[in-house]
């Protein structure tokens, strides 16, 4: 069937399904770094499994001029190097898109499409024939089809030669061998096909201040700039790479140029529980500390996080969410620990948590994170996701302002100490209703004992309810007091809006599409995306002035519109859900297809 | 409320080099059963910070949940303290340790919060050779919630009401030197003679100290058909092996007879002495030591006394190689890479 060839350039989507563990994650880097470098804005997701080797796993890459970098879920181009997945990519290929598949075996005939080209190309084979080695081949296949798709899209082979030579600058052989399968597939594409496709790219400058970085990498390095010396942690998905990076960062910055000795304490704990805990050991004494854990490590430090909450000890909580709940997928994203983190622990306790939604907030709220801990004398949550932690994103260069100092709150000097007849931990207060704090070390008049019991306004034990109500109503007005301190949320306003839009973290480059998407149909929305909690006023004022509020979120139960419910003053019947919670990031379409829907399905129960 | 101790200072109270009494030393006034054996412990330690001469705002006292947790908020009420969570002041204490390394940390514990909710954090905190000291007030019970056995309740041991435990105990001084702590000992809370020496050596010893005291729960453990009451303590104590503890400044007076006794030189440049009551005795070996304490508990004995000390053993932050200066005090333009560090950094993110 002949399909009508429109010429799309740097506008297309592609998604290429491989098998985990065979080295295609590095060709699928290369790819999205190819067309970054040509200054194209493009955004990469990596949909993998739980697993190290042998399980399907998929990356897609979107390509956009316009600068819409949220998932696609149409693809121009499939390259299927999975055959056990084969039946279900062809499916996924656009009407009038392409396949790329592995000729060395014949196309099952039941799976070909009448309305998708097919192209073959013997990667197997021409890899065997070039490279002796077995793992080799093996690898190699994933740089021959990337040398296809230099044809095919019209990637610059200097960007490409460039990246190779960049990767491989210490290693000769293997960037011989990169070099070689990359020519032959692009080579067979050359002669075989007409390059390039109807989809296509072409330089522009749109990436020229900006850099690829992936959200956990951004946040160890916002840890690093904000003085965290201290760091425990337990493995796990998709929380690791935080640690990781924290530790390389701190290997190449914080050795002691005259010792040569470490200015950070990284340990990797038992467990979660033990993570806390460590954490908490190391904000008593004075120390910048933090955590990074998912999910399944929020629920073991519920227990300590309670009791950071009710001594007022800082800790900063990285969460960077996977799909819940018990094991759930960890490898898979999801906004599901909304409710878990502001409310964690026993008791009457609720957090402070900040709301990142790319990697360029998760470096600037990393470093906010640890001055509302200490600020506060509280525990602050980062609430990232998979998909923010763990996929590369196209963001603008990360600015450092050299005159930062760490707000490290009220902590009294050995001087101020000295000078006092008496100290007491919990008062007096400040405006923010937060009391200076002593650390241990620094002077015998500021020795206290810190307790997770009963204790009242001058920091005794206590059982007396009228002395407990004290303090309690106290942390209850200081979490009040930090709805001012925390990132203020963002309002995108427009004329005459029918209707708002609330939502947060890495919803919002799908959402901030969809609105202007439903802009073109003549559907006007404001839309607000808030950033931190407790929520601050223009939170409750975007709340009165709409009539109608759509919340999209990343969950089943709809956790920050209970939220919002529970804790600004808005009519539980003004907020309509949109929900998305399976596990891979959200698309504009899913936000358009289901804001017109309710609005279609209001209508019609209007008439 | 127990009456508040009196404020007459007894003309011996003679100060030390820091110019502080015993009286200093001390903390609020105890709120357990009178004769607990914590109370004994809690004097031997007021005793013994007062002999080290150590400065109060210098110590960091820590503790989970339980009785024995209760006791430091009982002495050097001028250190800092935090009561902390069931079974997680390992993990506290290890953290607090990172930030600040130039602290004296003593952690105060029981059998249930270092045995069972807390026995994942303590054996963690020994693999890393934390420098810390870590009391065991151990009495087989669980007093707060009224004399449920614990973990560390020796098969037949009865409980008040008659019931026998079945369960096989854990033994903290053979589980700590198999893990390999640096520093294990037990004593008994009713032996001050034997205990403050220890408690000295542990303080003074630079990595994880851990000193195992049989301290009897009056309430809900002392009595017949008990192993840890006073009674049977007493009966069945067997010291193995006896510490004289030498500060720094100090010289050596005692006479020891030929072979008898070993002099190991601690972290702070103190020494102490130990002097081998049981024949054969090999303190230098972890083996040599665990079987020891196992032939005794074997006979249904309590082997007492310093059992094996490691001086040479790195610690956290030896192996960490984290910098001499507590991380606390590490100035920020020292941490902070700065934004010509960062624009470098970035060209990497291209």
């Amino acid at each position: 069937m002949h399909q009508r060839q429109v010429i799309r350039t740097n506008d297309f989507a592609l998604k290429l399904a491989n098998v985990n563990g065979t080295g295609s994650a590095s060709a699928n880097g290369l790819l999205m770094q190819a067309i970054f470098r040509m200054g194209i804005p493009v955004s990469g997701k990596n949909l993998f499994p739980s697993n190290i080797q042998g399980l399907p796993t998929w990356y897609e890459v979107r390509v956009s001029k316009a600068g819409n970098t949220a998932r696609a879920l149409d693809y121009d181009l499939v390259i299927a190097m999975n055959v056990e997945t084969y039946a279900r990519d062809v499916k996924e290929v656009r009407s009038g898109g392409t396949l790329l598949y592995d000729s060395s075996w014949p196309l099952e005939a039941a799976l070909e499409r009448p309305d998708v080209t097919f192209l073959g190309v013997p990667l197997a084979k021409m890899c065997n024939e070039i490279f002796n080695d077995s793992r080799e081949r093996i690898l190699m296949k994933n740089i021959a089809y990337l040398g296809t798709l230099v044809a095919l899209l019209d990637i610059d082979m200097g960007v490409i030669d460039e990246l190779l030579d960049e990767k491989f600058s210490k290693k000769k052989a293997l960037r011989d061998s990169n070099h070689k399968a990359l020519r032959a597939g692009y080579d067979f594409a050359t002669e075989h096909f007409d390059c390039p496709l109807p989809i296509r790219l072409e330089k522009m400058h749109a990436t020229d201040d900006r850099i690829l970085i992936d959200g956990n990498t951004a946040t160890a390095l916002g840890c690093v700039y904000a003085g965290a010396t201290v760091a425990a942690w337990y493995p796990i998905t998709p929380a690791t790479s935080v640690m990781d990076s924290f530790k390389e960062l701190c290997a190449e910055y914080r050795k002691d140029p005259e010792t040569g000795k470490n200015n950070y304490c990284i340990v990797q704990a038992e467990d979660e529980l033990a993570a806390i805990g460590m954490v908490i050991g190391a904000s008593w004494n004075g120390a910048r500390a933090f955590t990074s854990t998912a999910g399944p490590g929020i629920s073991l430090m519920s227990e300590l996080i309670g009791l950071a909450y009710y001594a007022e000890i800082p800790a900063v909580i990285v969460d960077v969410q996977r799909t819940g709940p018990s094991t759930g997928m960890p490898t898979r994203t999801q906004q599901g620990d909304i409710l878990a983190c502001a409310y964690a622990s026993h008791g009457d306790t609720k957090h402070i948590l900040l709301f990142p939604s790319n990697p360029g907030e998760c470096f600037t709220m990393a470093v906010n994170a640890f001055d509302l801990a200490e600020r506060f004398q509280t525990p602050v949550f980062l609430l990232s996701d998979l998909d923010i932690g763990m996929n590369d994103w196209v963001c603008p260069r990360l600015k450092w302002d050299d005159g930062y100092r760490p707000n490290r709150g009220r902590v009294l000097g050995a001087a101020e100490l000295e000078k006092m007849t008496k100290f007491f931990r919990y008062s007096p207060e400040n405006d923010e209703h937060v009391a200076a704090r002593t650390l241990p070390g620094v002077h015998s008049k500021g020795a206290f004992f810190t307790r997770g019991s009963g204790h009242n306004k001058l920091g005794h034990y206590t059982e007396v309810p009228d002395e407990y109500q004290e303090v309690m109503d106290r942390l209850a007005k200081k979490h009040k007091a930090a709805a001012a301190a925390v990132p203020a949320a963002i309002l995108h306003k427009q004329v005459d809006a029918a209707f708002g839009i609330i939502s947060l973290g890495g919803c919002d480059p799908a959402v901030r599409e969809a609105v202007a998407a439903l802009a073109e149909r003549g559907i006007i929305a404001d839309y607000l995306r808030v950033r931190g909690f407790p929520f601050g006023a223009e939170v409750e004022s975007f709340l009165a002035a709409h009539e109608r509020i759509f919340v999209v979120e990343q969950n089943r139960d709809a956790q920050l519109r209970t939220l919002l419910t529970m804790e600004t003053s808005v009519a539980k019947e003004k907020l309509q859900s949109l929900l998305v919670y399976g596990g891979f990031p959200l698309s504009a379409r899913h936000v358009i297809d289901g804001i017109t829907a309710q609005l279609e399905r209001a209508q019609r129960e209007r008439i | 409320m127990p009456s508040p101790k009196p404020a007459i200072i007894h003309p011996h109270l003679r100060p030390n080099s820091l110019g502080l009494t015993i009286r200093d030393y001390e903390g609020s006034p105890s709120t357990l059963c009178a004769g607990c054996g914590h109370d004994s412990v809690t004097a031997a330690i007021v005793r013994a910070f007062y002999e080290l001469e150590t400065p109060p705002h210098m110590i960091a006292k820590l503790s989970g949940i339980g009785c024995s947790s209760k006791t430091p908020t009982y002495f050097v009420g001028t250190a800092h303290g935090f009561n902390s969570a069931h079974g997680r002041m390992p993990s506290i204490a290890t953290g607090a340790n990172a930030a600040n390394r130039s602290l004296t940390y003593l952690g105060i514990s029981g059998d249930g919060d270092s045995l069972s909710i807390g026995v994942g954090q303590l054996v963690h905190a020994i693999r890393r050779n934390l420098d810390m000291l870590y009391v065991i007030e151990n009495n087989g019970v669980y007093g707060l919630t009224k004399g449920q056995f614990s973990a560390s309740a020796d098969i037949g041991t009865k409980s008040k009401r008659g019931e026998a435990n079945q369960y096989s105990p854990i033994d903290p001084v053979s589980l700590a030197l198999e893990l390999g702590a640096s520093f294990v000992a037990r004593a008994f809370s009713g032996d001050k003679g034997q205990l403050v020496p220890i408690l000295k050596a542990g303080l003074s010893h630079k990595g994880f100290a851990l000193i195992d005291v049989i301290s009897p729960c009056v309430t809900f453990n002392d009595h017949e058909g008990s192993t840890k009451s006073y009674l049977n303590t007493r009966k069945k104590m067997l010291p193995v092996i006896a510490a004289d503890f030498v500060p720094l400044a100090a010289e050596i007076t005692t006479e020891y007879a030929p072979g008898s006794a070993v002099s190991v030189k601690l972290h702070d440049g103190s020494t102490v002495r130990l002097r081998k009551l049981a024949e054969d005795y090999d303190t230098g070996s972890r083996q040599a030591a665990a079987a020891e304490v196992e032939l005794h508990r074997g006979k249904g004995e309590v082997p007492t006394g310093l059992f094996f000390v490691d001086t040479k053993s790195r610690d956290m932050h030896d192996i960490s190689g984290t910098t001499e200066v507590p991380l606390s005090q590490v100035p920020y333009e020292k941490l902070c890479p700065g934004s010509a560090a960062l624009d470098e950094l970035q060209k990497s993110f291209r």
